[in-house]
């Protein structure tokens, strides 16, 4: 009996070969037979010659982490065929081009080999090389459509979305594809490949979508009007999809006037300078950066929250310190962002999972810039905003936007006097004004340095520690409008994550239901850190946060935040640069146990 | 007692007065700040849409010390350019006042400096150039002359950053070099520098009296005094008001501005024209090759140099910071038509 949709496809190319689009191509085609994938591209920081992998996770079940095997590999690097051909998964598949080396000495006698001629198979449709080696990745295209039993109708048209407006290319492709499926039936036995895709209902209505676009569709929905960026992997595709969307969205059909300014700095400290300033003036701005750029953004990320000034930046981080593993992922800025700058600060950070929620909280993140009158982070990472996800659609937006305590013309006239850093309500936001506002009590001076109440220069310790102490209220007071934690499950365990890491979370909870360990999750979705988070730390018997750095960075901030109960919270920890897989969270919940169970029998 | 004067707009010049100043007794800033506001007040800028930006150093405390009516904005350390870029992007209509020193641009803001010149943001941009960290009292900055000394003894060994050559070869299409104590030309300058849609750098010699004030001090008052060669007399001339030229034609040259005002140059010792940009590159590398003097005036002039900003990046009349979010969101049926694409 063939493994129904519930198996993983890896191919292993070199970068620069174009298999970009074979591998979406089947990606796509089996969420479009109504079957949920988890795709994931693991690419070299290079343009061409190294090795990349392109790995499948076909889930009915709907798991979006990485599974952590591979049980149908398709091996076209020469490079990396040795390693490729030990890690298929006992029982399992490999498919390797018939030109390697490695075909002819396979050494397992465990896995069903396919020897292809993909070369030779797309000899006939190009005489070019270039465009062979190209064409060759659809011919395993098709032999792997052939093989898992893959609709012909659904492939041909992911091929026509894919290469969409372009009929010769169309043409040209669905060929050598009808060519590998003609080869796969002709020369390959079938019946030995264990797994099968069959057709389901389950994507009905859901998106396959990267979480790159889906912040940038954020921005456009939340209002933004200028973004300003350097680039830098892995946010730079945040930032070109929002000017495409503008283009599409924010270009006057009539006059060809743009409701969007775009500027690709010289570097990130001009890219947060540029959001601040045209945020001081009342434009809705953002960057998206990665660690480097978050590093450089330091000085200024202070001059914003103690000059209080909006501005939102996305932090798609990747593999650090330093320039670190470009295109690996992590989530290892999460304490430097928190605490960005010298001197005494604290931000507010969203921390988004999936697409509808990086939609939701990047168009949030610039009403709460505007209400809190800050820099305002979003927290991402390469996994979840390089690769694409089944989400639900992104749902429109609810309501208008927020812009907080904007004094205008109008209102000038209504109140006493406009003192620009004054906490006139008690909940230690003031009120601004907007430069060019014509009323004489509008003008203020806004300064990074030492100003009163009234945003005059000062170095007297109250009136510094007034201003200061008020700042550090507003931003406690943020947790009226973040995102709360959402807390679920019942047991002795807890499990503190969020992010990426909800993904391997979400699916260990259920294994180790199985087994009949019982665990319950608090996935954070903001700094500061909701008192719901200090809650189920005292409610749990042992608290593990999950998360991929090597420091447990959220760990230290949970225990500050229940300083009691600091020895029961424990990290678990991924942070090699790949996706955490489920498994990591299992496995370190049954050693745990073990190590429980042996105390025990020791005493 | 008669009828205080107003300006096109009826504002008096105490309209436009600032804070008091807490720089040194006789510093050339209080000089500059003094023709800002003379400047402002005679073009009758709107001192609510006045953006005074500054980044960090003597000069930069200056935005508090005019126009208390415009909304000053005091950023770090050489990072100005890109709060002033980013201001004007979300407000075209600002008239953006950026004031900045030698240390501020030349060192630590010279790439931001270099980029706001390339983009061409629209703002008047003054260096107040004296050659020397004042806050921190005393250290050279990169405009300071090779071999300049200050009052400590200390020679300067490196080579100069001149910025105004520096803005001509990345296409600036208004440069000009000037003396705070020359309140004529400086006056004239700041008002044709608004009038100019695009980048406008005025770098400014203005000695610092503490740190940088020797006999021999070529950022000085007294060297400056001897040594500085005015190129023109300067004269503007408002939109509303007639350009009466007197004089001969082939020594006055009458340069039209975008608003309709025009920069009358009369020429003196030196046979410059400012839209010449080879001539403009060759009196830099005199003033610069031989330090007995300083040519001032209006170096070079190109108003077609290139768009400003605000025009490449294609902005409607309405500042963005005014746009809804009616007017920025898809409507319905366009988001659900953009979310088919990922189906």
């Amino acid at each position: 009996m063939p493994v129904i949709n519930d198996f993983t496809l890896a191919v292993a190319t070199v970068n620069g070969s174009g298999s970009a689009s074979s591998n979406t191509i089947l990606a796509k085609t089996i969420f479009r037979m109504g079957v949920p994938v988890a795709a994931k591209n693991y690419f070299p920081s290079n343009i061409a010659g190294l090795p990349t992998w392109y790995v499948v996770r076909v889930t009915e079940k709907g798991w979006h982490c990485r599974s952590g095997k591979h049980d149908f590999t398709v091996a076209f690097n020469e490079a990396t065929a040795e390693d490729d051909i030990r890690q298929v998964a006992p029982g399992g598949v490999l498919m390797i081009d018939d030109e390697l080396p490695h075909a002819q000495s396979i050494g397992r006698d465990d896995i069903t080999v396919y020897r292809i001629p993909a070369a030779h198979v797309a000899r006939d449709f190009g005489p070019d090389p270039r465009l062979r080696k190209l064409l060759a990745n659809m011919v395993y295209v098709g032999a792997v459509a052939e093989l898992l039993g893959l609709d012909p109708a659904v492939v041909e048209r992911t091929v026509h979305d894919q290469f969409a407006g372009k009929e010769k290319v169309v043409k040209l492709n669905l060929d050598v594809v009808h060519a590998g499926v003609a080869h796969a039936r002709e020369h390959f036995d079938k019946a030995a490949c264990p797994f099968r895709v069959e057709a389901r209902k389950l994507t009905q209505g859901k998106i396959l979508i990267d979480g790159n676009t889906s912040c940038a569709i954020g921005a456009l929905m939340g209002g933004a009007t200028v973004v300003a960026w350097y680039p830098i992997t892995p946010s730079s595709s945040l930032c070109e999809a929002f000017i495409e969307l503008c283009k599409t969205h924010r270009v006057d059909a009539a006059t060809g006037e743009h409701r969007f300014v775009q500027i690709q700095a010289e570097d990130e400290l001009a890219s947060i300078g540029l959001v601040l300033g045209a945020g001081w003036a009342g434009a809705r701005a953002f960057t998206a950066t990665a660690g480097p750029g978050i590093s450089l953004m330091s000085e200024f990320t202070g001059f914003g929250y103690y000059a209080e000034v909006p501005a939102v930046i996305v932090d798609v981080q990747r593999v650090g310190p330093s320039t670190g593993m470009p295109t690996r992922t992590q989530q290892s800025d999460i304490k430097s962002v928190y605490r960005l700058s010298h001197g005494d600060t604290e931000h507010i950070v969203l921390l988004p999972s999936g697409p509808v929620e990086l939609y939701e909280l990047t168009a949030q993140a610039f009403d709460l810039a505007e209400r809190y009158q800050t820099p305002v982070f979003v927290l991402t990472d390469l996994d979840m905003g390089m690769n694409i996800w089944v989400s639900d659609p992104l749902p429109y937006p609810g309501k208008g936007i927020d812009r907080g305590k904007v004094l205008d013309k109008e209102a000038l006239k209504g109140v006493a006097e406009f003192a620009r850093y004054k906490d006139v309500d008690g909940d230690g936001i003031p009120y601004r004004t907007l430069p060019g506002t014509h009323h004489p009590k509008a003008p203020y001076f806004t300064r990074g340095s030492g100003h009163t109440e009234t945003a005059g220069y000062t170095e007297n310790d109250v009136e510094y520690k007034e201003v200061l102490d008020r700042i550090k209220r507003k931003i406690s007071g943020s947790v009226k409008h973040t995102p709360r934690p959402v807390v679920t499950g019942e047991g002795d365990i807890g499990l503190i994550h969020f992010g990426s890491s909800s993904f391997a979370v979400d699916e260990a909870q259920q294994i180790l239901a199985k087994d009949g360990v019982r665990t319950r999750s608090c996935r954070v979705r903001a700094l500061p850190l909701h008192d719901e988070v200090a809650e189920f730390v005292r409610a749990c018997k042992s608290v593990f946060v999950v998360e991929q750095n090597r420091d447990g960075q959220l760990t230290d901030i949970v225990r500050l935040k229940v300083p009691e109960c600091a020895t029961k919270v424990r990290s678990i920890l991924e942070y090699g640069g790949l996706p955490m897989p489920a498994s990591v969270v299992v496995d370190a919940l049954r050693a745990g146990r073990r190590e429980q169970k042996e105390a025990v029998h020791a005493r | 007692m008669p009828a205080e004067t107003t300006n096109s707009i009826g504002l008096t010049r105490a309209d436009y007065a600032g804070g008091k100043s807490t720089l040194c007794l006789g510093c050339g800033h209080d000089q500059i700040t003094r023709h800002i506001i003379a400047a402002t007040y005679e073009s009758g800028v709107d001192p609510y849409n006045v953006a005074k930006t500054s980044g960090i150093g003597c000069s930069s405390k200056t935005g508090a010390y005019f126009i208390n009516k415009g909304y000053g904005i005091n950023a770090v350390h050489g990072r100005m350019p890109s709060i002033a870029t980013g201001a004007s992007m979300a407000n075209r209509h600002l008239v953006v006042l950026a004031v900045s020193g030698d240390g501020d641009t030349s060192n630590i803001g010279l790439g931001q400096f270099m980029h706001a010149v390339r983009r061409n943001t629209n703002m008047t941009y003054v260096v107040e150039n004296n050659g020397v960290y004042g806050l921190t009292k005393g250290q050279f900055s990169a405009t300071s002359d090779k071999g300049a000394k200050v009052k400590s003894g200390d020679v300067n060994d490196y080579n100069e950053v001149d910025l105004c050559q520096m803005a001509i070869d990345l296409g600036c299409g208004f440069v000009a070099r000037s003396f705070s104590g020359d309140a004529k030309q400086m006056v004239a300058l700041i008002r044709a520098g608004i009038a100019h849609r695009g980048f406008a750098l005025i770098d400014a010699i203005s000695p610092c009296v503490t740190f940088n004030n020797l006999p021999d001090s070529t950022k000085g008052f007294a060297w400056l005094k001897e040594h500085n060669v005015s190129l023109h007399e300067l004269g503007f001339v408002a939109p509303y008001e007639p350009v009466a030229i007197e004089q001969d034609p082939g020594t006055t040259k009458v340069v039209d501005m975008p608003d309709g005002s025009h920069l009358v140059i009369h020429k003196l010792a030196e046979d410059h024209d400012p839209t010449d940009r080879a001539r403009a590159l060759d009196i830099l590398a005199r003033d610069r090759g031989d330090h007995g003097r300083v040519f001032t005036g209006l170096i070079y002039y190109d108003p077609k140099s290139n768009a400003p900003l605000d025009e490449i990046q294609r902005l409607p009349d309405k500042p963005l910071a005014q746009f809804g979010a009616e007017e920025l969101r898809p409507a319905k049926a366009e988001f659900e038509k953009l979310l088919a694409a990922y189906r």
